[in-house]
């Protein structure tokens, strides 16, 4: 056992260390609060220190198995855990004043947010079924907690409890899908499972479809695809802010991941049964996204249906089922990523000296109170809609590139008039804070959250900068090369 | 001289972010600013001018950088462009000076939005590659979504959400035509995709998907309705912007695109395109006819006149084509002079309603001059610049298809009754309210913002060849290209 054993883990090891040491830390301290906060700066830093021990290369082997081929790293999992780290250290940074005022800044939240993290670092490496079983439950308990984590709040316990509920129901038929596949290909491991579903007559095998269809309905409901996304809205509204940031970003770039190496690594050989199946949780989502958001008046609820219709635009890279596919995915994901942290960001200064407030009227005359927010928000809302030069139009053009090479006609004009129509309320919101009349103003704009606020904008505004852009569009198309052998043009 | 493109286009958004981080609170700053900015920006854009070559059909000062991946960041102008370039400089400072005193709240945003909106508008007539085109055409919404929603008109909410759905509606299907363009030949650079020959079926399907978008932008019958309310609510500034440049945007796509790289679609659709301009020109001017409010019958006469538009840019012949630029140069002169001097009135009065004027020469007789000139213009009288472009066209549509002539030309007779009658109910007639007696004639500010307009009205009318030579060697190119496209479809259909 040398330390090249342990050097695919070193991130996850970084992670369960840390979350071990804070446990410690915070039980044999007196000042609960005090503990949480040193708590939560520990953990943004351990996340950092993650972070860069995968991109810093000499720390990390280009691509390895570990654990008998359970676990792997490569290209995509290194772009992909990348972003998961920096979007968690990013809520967590948000998370630390609001939870203070709040009186539940206490040192467990941290620690459960590092284990959720270090769940989706499994995931996004997972290359059998058991280790993407154990990365996503191991996520899926931390997020429980942390969903009902303002204990005397009851849409907070109750947001809890519906997650906890669905989320092991759909727990539970990926782990009967993924019985089935055991049953019929004899094996757990990714490649096993590819070899074994080439062989003759095996495509047809209905074992095979069954649990095909069970995983990737297991999995829709993690990425709250529709018309498995009925738990989203009242767990995004329930949660505290913060944690509803956290649910938004992080996780679901994990479960897409997960879907990616799952779909294109273990079924290669039954395409096009895959295929129909998220083409359609692809069109079911940007429309149910789109015009489910428009009637919303509470802005946690309208992002939760908007985070719907995203994940739908998402898959359309999937379904194309080719390289650019799967590098439009992860593009997606990093804008995606980077545009609802801003946002939630936003959301976290829609605070008077009552509280919080929620409701998407409460913006009215922003721009004329705060024009720095109601600007950085417009730019937000503007490229979630799409709207060139802004990153949320490249998510797009990214997505549907490879759509219109696979030759997916429909599915990119029901997605892109689905886009106009999501353009509607995202305009509301604008409209709201630039033409109506002003509202009392809120409470001044937190470091931290202005901080990341002004980060994401900063992002969206300037991705058409090839030294933004490019990077991140070259960093993708590298990582979705290490998937698809085959390469992007 | 290299990179002067990218000045000319970018400089506005420099001065956009002067006005952003220089001065807080200044209204008079950010007028100041904005105005020099402009007339700056004015003065380089005729130095490319002087500079351009008139006998080349290429792009000129053509400037070429990596960007995102295989995507170019790729700048250039022909004949073609080149106008519409000068075309929006010139009239960025007519417009600024024109919210001088009309814009009081927000004065610093409306700058920054009407110089982001001139980089957006120059980067869509210079873009040379696909994507980048796409990206300025796009983004020139963000602006003029909050120019119209937060300095206009009663329903400017209504109007706003209008402009921007529907216009954006039309975009997204193109942009779907243009990554499938980007399959097929594997590029995004405009010049190389011009010389592209794409399969006759995809070139139909191609070509509907890019009508959507510049059939709306254009805009044509039936997709006409969201401009008469955006330039009804829009401030005097915007309305000016939207009918004398946004709205060539879709000429300028057809010349650009669905005509040199869809010839077979072109030829093929022409008919359509016949169709809707003649039912535009007659049905937007009957419209126009019963109107009530001063700006919206200018702005269904703006829908008649893109129909002379489309209807000379199909005919696919150098008159029509020469017709169909010049209209649009002219029609970007003539009713932005209109608008402006609707804002002239609406300023002193606060109503656009034709009812609440009438007798108007008795009091201001300098305005009834300016206003006269551009009402004959815009009816097309010889001696002025609206003759020559719907002449022109008219006369290709006429070798093209006598019947679409002979439709087309009602039109004009129509024009003339909205416009003449407008003309007389406003300043005609006698001055009976007592609300009108204590107007002022036009201010020096007024004069030096219609003059420029008056002098070009008539010039152009007289002498229209300075326009005409920077265009020739492009349509020229263009109509050549066109033709020996369709050739080989031609002798196929006639065995």
């Amino acid at each position: 056992m040398d330390a090249a054993f342990y050097l695919p883990v070193l991130p996850e090891l970084i992670l369960a260390v840390g979350a071990m040491a804070l446990l410690m830390l915070g039980a044999f301290t007196k000042d609960g609060v005090a503990a949480g906060r040193t708590g939560a700066w520990l953990a943004i830093a351990l996340l950092v220190i993650a972070a860069g021990a995968i991109a810093y290369p000499p720390l990390q082997p280009a691509t390895a198995l570990a654990f008998d081929g359970s676990f792997v790293t490569d290209g995509l999992t290194r772009f992909l855990k990348v972003l998961i780290l920096i979007a968690a250290a990013l809520t967590l940074l948000m998370t630390i004043d609001d939870f203070a005022r709040a009186k539940i800044m206490l040192f467990e939240y941290p620690v459960l947010v590092l284990l959720a993290t270090l769940g989706m670092l499994m995931m996004v490496s997972a290359n059998d079924l058991i280790a993407l079983y154990l990365g996503l439950e191991l996520q899926s308990l931390a997020l429980y907690v942390i969903a009902a984590f303002k204990r005397d709040d009851v849409r907070s316990s109750e947001a809890g409890l519906k997650y906890f509920v669905l989320g092991a129901l759909s727990s539970g038929m990926l782990l009967y899908g993924a019985s089935m596949l055991y049953g019929v290909t004899g094996s757990v491991g990714y490649e096993a499972i590819a070899a074994a579903v080439q062989t003759d007559g095996m495509a047809t095998n209905v074992g095979l479809t069954v649990g095909l269809v069970f995983v990737l309905v297991g999995l829709a409901f993690k990425i709250s695809a529709v018309p498995f996304h009925m738990w989203t809205p009242d767990v995004y509204e329930g949660a505290p802010t913060p944690v509803t940031a956290f649910f938004a970003g992080a996780p679901k770039v994990a479960a897409v991941a997960l879907l990616l190496r799952f779909t294109q690594s273990a079924l290669p050989a039954v395409a096009s049964q895959w295929q129909q199946i998220v083409i359609f949780l692809a069109i079911a989502s940007m429309v149910l996204g789109a015009f489910a958001a428009i009637g919303q008046t509470n802005i946690k609820r309208l992002m939760a249906y908007s985070s719907i219709g995203h994940v739908g635009f998402a898959l359309v890279g999937l379904a194309s089922n080719n390289a650019e596919g799967t590098s439009g995915v992860l593009i997606y994901l990093a804008i995606y990523v980077a545009m609802t942290l801003g946002t939630f960001a936003c959301v976290l200064s829609m605070r008077r000296i009552s509280g919080n407030v929620e409701d998407i009227s409460q913006l009215a005359g922003l721009a004329k109170t705060d024009l720095r927010l109601a600007t950085i928000l417009a730019l937000l809302m503007f490229s979630l809609a799409g709207i060139p030069p802004l990153a949320g139009f490249w998510a797009k053009w990214y997505a549907f590139l490879p759509a219109i090479k696979a030759g997916l006609y429909p599915l990119a004009v029901i997605g892109v008039i689905a886009s106009v129509i999501g353009a509607f309320y995202y305009l509301r919101i604008i409209k709201i804070m630039f033409f109506d009349e002003a509202a009392e103003p809120f409470e001044p704009v937190e470091r931290n959250a202005l901080a990341v606020m002004a980060l994401s904008a900063l992002f969206v505004v300037a991705f058409v900068v090839p030294f933004v852009g490019g990077n991140v569009v070259d960093a993708a198309t590298a990582a979705a090369t290490s998937l698809m052998p085959g390469g992007v043009r | 001289m290299s990179n002067i493109l990218s000045v000319v286009t970018f400089l506005p958004l420099v001065g956009a972010a002067l006005i952003a981080f220089l001065n807080r609170d200044a209204d008079g700053n950010a007028r100041w600013i904005a105005l020099w900015t402009t007339v700056i920006t004015f003065l380089i854009s005729l130095l490319i001018w002087w500079n351009f070559d008139k006998t080349s059909a290429g792009f000129q000062f053509v400037e070429e950088y990596a960007w995102l991946g295989p995507l170019k960041y790729k700048m250039g102008v022909d004949g073609i462009s080149m106008l519409f370039v000068i075309l929006t400089t010139f009239l960025m400072p007519l417009c600024i000076l024109a919210s001088w005193e009309s814009v009081e709240t927000r004065v610093k945003e409306y700058m920054i939005a009407f110089l982001v909106l001139e980089t957006l508008m120059l980067g869509v007539f210079c873009a040379l590659d696909i994507v980048l085109f796409y990206l300025f055409f796009e983004g020139g919404l963000i602006p003029m979504f909050l120019i119209i929603g937060v300095w206009g008109g009663k329903r400017r909410v209504y109007a706003s959400f209008k402009f921007f759905l529907y216009t954006l509606l039309g975009s997204v299907l193109m942009l779907l035509a243009m990554m499938a363009m980007y399959w097929h030949a594997g590029t995004t650079d405009i010049p190389t995709l011009l010389a592209t020959t794409f399969p006759a079926d995809m070139q139909f399907w191609l070509w509907l998907a890019f009508f959507a978008s510049f059939a709306v932008k254009m805009p044509m019958w039936p997709v006409h309705t969201w401009l008469p309310d955006a330039h009804v609510e829009a401030p005097t500034g915007g309305s000016v912007i939207l009918a004398a440049i946004l709205l060539k945007m879709g000429g300028y796509g057809f010349l650009r695109f669905s005509l040199p790289m869809f010839p077979l679609a072109s030829e093929q659709l022409a008919p359509l395109v016949f169709t809707l301009s003649i039912v535009a020109i007659i049905y937007t001017s009957l419209v126009a006819l019963v109107q009530e409010d001063i700006k919206k019958l200018i702005a269904y006469s703006s829908v008649a006149h893109m129909g002379f538009v489309t209807m000379g840019i199909f005919t696919a012949s150098q008159q029509g084509i020469d017709g169909a630029i010049f209209q649009m140069l002219s029609h970007g002169i003539v009713s932005a002079a209109l608008f402006l001097c609707v804002g002239v009135v609406y300023d002193r009065m606060h109503t656009r309603e034709i009812a609440a004027y009438g007798g108007l020469v008795e009091r201001m007789p300098k305005y009834a001059f300016a206003f006269m000139v551009f009402t004959m213009a815009n009816v097309g009288l010889p001696g002025t610049s609206g003759f020559v472009g719907e002449f022109l066209t008219l006369m290709a549509a006429f070798k093209a298809n006598t019947w679409v002539a002979l439709l087309a030309t009602t039109g004009v007779v129509l024009s003339a009754a909205y416009a003449l009658w407008l003309y007389r109910r406003v300043i005609f007639g006698p001055l009976t309210k007592a609300s009108l007696k204590g107007l002022l004639d036009l201010s020096p500010r007024e004069i030096a913002v219609l003059a420029p307009l008056v002098i070009l009205t008539i010039f152009y009318g007289v002498y229209p060849a300075p326009v005409l030579d920077v265009t020739a060697a492009s349509v020229k190119n263009l109509v050549q290209n066109y033709e020996t496209a369709i050739k080989p479809a031609a002798a196929m259909l006639a065995p």
